[in-house]
């Protein structure tokens, strides 16, 4: 009897372990599976004239989404000058300056903003943005992503500054520097790859988001001068080129896609290597 | 040597005054320290900004419609006739429906990377599933359409149909023509989406688990799957729980991929191959164009409502990892 209940044990103990492996490698397949269909679906359908062109009318062949390349970039530099130095200084001050209630409470604050669904952030932009003027900009497409990188910001910011050793700060102090020098001089270069690092990642999330300019900044058939008009980007494209009726739309939005996951995916991979190798110095 | 320190604190008595006062800014420290403060005081500024526009951008249809927001299934913007319910039902049951595929496998896979794999092989698999989370949503749209809806529509739908459709209670949840597009494929897309999410929190949980709960259990001579399911698993039930939450707020915001595969069609309907609507897909689709100010008013008050739905959720997520992490959390059983 115990025989036979060892023999049970030890074949669910078998079949059990083999699931958990099939789970957690068909979850990495599902990477490749994106990454094969994008790189299949997009490669074929990615030419020059993508990079170089205007969209063309609805249904006509040909065309490309120059404006909306350079409407994401237009769209990531407001993002960047809005979000990171807040990022970056409310993370200084969480490692450096908090004190026990106030810190808990921005801290607190930072992860619902984090946590706040981007089209939630998208309709506040709306309202600061849109609503006053009455008309849809790159601006407001910019607000709704620079408040996207600052709670991520903050908090790897933040990490970073805490990873500083004591006693950097403690020499700088002995040689009588005071707080704020000691700050800015060594905690802070110290700490730099990684905080860069940080607001890279930042900006490649805000990259890819797509439901917070759907209505701020819209979406524009040309050029988009200035920061007050309309503007393309890569994900509303996507999104529209995807859900329209034409096979030339839809190869255009893999095309967009394979442009769009390569810069995601470059700017992680980048980052992450470089952050865990300076991990794996800092350890030995 | 505390009776030392005073004598030292006499010859520069405590100063105060204009010219104390330029002292100290001169220093340096107490501005750097008033800078840092006020872009600080920014987050909590803009939160609660947003907070204040969504309430107050909503009152039109709070005023009008009241509670009955919540419980009304009429959506007519031509009348001017809003009521919540269809959405809240779609944005419930596919973030549900998503758990319920997501939280096995995703536990399953943290299981195999915390306990099983070699630190090297998971390491680097964690670092795809990481790679996984950072795919834009309107990526995971695409292949919705392109990929996920046709297999629905000619393989998976017609088996379930066939294998489940005649069971008697369960049977009900798969009748009904199959589109492709519904419930289901947007469960689906977003269980995909939210297992990373579980798969490296729960991971992360699992390695906190002190090595000496594994060994007493296998040393007692448990096996390998009863040392991890009875005793490391129910130490980090809490942060586990902590995962779940986080991966439930995140599919009940997510908006692009599930607005390209649900159907946009405000139904509440018991089959899950019935097109569908969710809070977050119809302010993708409506507000843009919306008609007036009420029915900005109103979807702006769906935005609200998943907001304080979201950030319940993440309170909650919070909590429980911080429990675990801290050791203080779930005792085995």
């Amino acid at each position: 009897m115990s025989g036979l209940r060892l023999a049970w044990r030890k074949s669910l103990n078998g079949v059990m372990l083999t699931l958990t492996g099939v789970a957690a490698f068909s979850v990495v397949a599902v990477l490749f599976v994106i990454l094969g269909f994008l790189i299949w679906n997009g490669g074929t359908s990615l030419n020059l004239a993508f990079f170089t062109q205007l969209p063309r009318g609805e249904g006509e062949l040909g065309g490309g989404m120059a404006n909306a390349i350079v409407g994401s970039l237009k769209l990531l530099l407001l993002a960047a000058l809005i979000g990171l130095p807040i990022g970056l200084l409310a993370g200084v001050y969480l490692a450096e300056f908090g004190s026990k209630t106030f810190a808990f409470i921005i801290r607190y604050t930072t992860d619902l903003l984090n946590g706040a669904p981007s089209i939630v952030i998208g309709l506040f932009a709306f309202t600061l943005a849109v609503l006053p003027v009455k008309h849809f900009s790159t601006t407001a497409g910019g607000i709704a992503l620079g408040v996207m990188v600052i709670p991520i910001t903050v908090r790897s910011t933040e990490e970073f500054l805490r990873a500083v050793p004591t006693s950097l700060r403690e020499a700088a102090m002995a040689l009588g520097a005071n707080k704020w020098k000691t700050i800015a001089t060594v905690v802070v270069p110290a700490a730099s790859g990684g905080i860069i690092t940080g607001m890279l990642l930042s900006l490649a999330r805000v990259a890819g988001e797509t439901a917070p300019l759907i209505f701020t900044a819209l979406n524009n058939q040309y050029w988009s001068p200035g920061w007050s008009q309309p503007s393309a980007s890569l994900p509303v494209m996507i999104y529209i080129y995807a859900l329209a009726p034409y096979d030339d739309w839809h190869r255009q939005a893999w095309a967009a896609g394979l442009v769009l996951l390569t810069m995601v995916l470059v700017a992680n991979v980048g980052c992450r290597l470089v952050l865990s190798r300076r991990g794996a110095a800092r350890s030995t | 040597m505390s009776t030392a320190t005073p004598t030292i604190d006499h010859a520069a008595p405590p100063e105060s005054g204009p010219r104390a006062l330029v002292r100290r800014l001169r220093g340096g420290d107490e501005v750097a320290h008033l800078i840092t403060l006020v872009f600080a005081a920014t987050i909590l500024l803009i939160t609660t900004v947003m907070v204040f526009e969504l309430w107050a951008n909503s009152s039109l249809t709070r005023s009008k419609f009241g509670l009955g927001f919540f419980f009304s299934s009429t959506w007519d913007p031509v009348a001017e006739q809003f009521g919540a319910l269809p959405f809240i039902f779609g944005t419930l049951v596919t973030s549900l429906l998503a758990l319920t595929i997501a939280v096995p496998l995703g536990l399953a896979a943290a299981i195999f990377l915390a306990e099983l794999a070699p630190r090297r092989l998971s390491d680097t698999t964690a670092f795809m599933i990481d790679l996984l989370a950072a795919v834009p949503s309107v990526i995971y749209g695409l292949l919705g359409i392109f990929v996920v809806v046709p297999l629905m529509r000619t393989t998976i739908g017609p088996f379930l149909k066939a294998s489940l459709g005649h069971v008697p209670v369960i049977g009900d949840l798969f009748k009904g023509p199959n589109y492709g597009v519904g419930f289901l494929t947007a469960s689906v897309v977003l269980a995909i989406m939210i297992v990373p999410f579980i798969i490296s929190v729960s991971r992360e949980v699992l390695l906190t688990v002190p090595r000496e709960q594994r060994e007493a259990a296998l040393g007692l001579g448990a096996t390998r799957w009863e040392a991890t399911w009875k005793v490391v698993v129910p130490w980090a039930r809490t942060g586990i729980m902590g995962s779940v939450f986080l991966a439930l707020a995140r599919a009940l915001g997510e908006t692009m991929a599930v607005t390209m595969v649900i159907g946009n069609a405000p139904k509440i309907a018991a089959s899950l191959f019935s097109p569908g609507y969710s809070i977050a897909a119809v302010i993708a689709n409506e507000f843009a164009e919306a008609s007036g100010d009420m029915h900005r008013s109103a979807l702006i008050e769906l935005g609200l409502v998943l907001f304080l739905i979201t950030f319940i959720l993440n309170g909650c997520a919070r909590l429980l990892i911080v429990a675990t992490e801290r050791g203080g959390g779930g005792r085995p059983a």
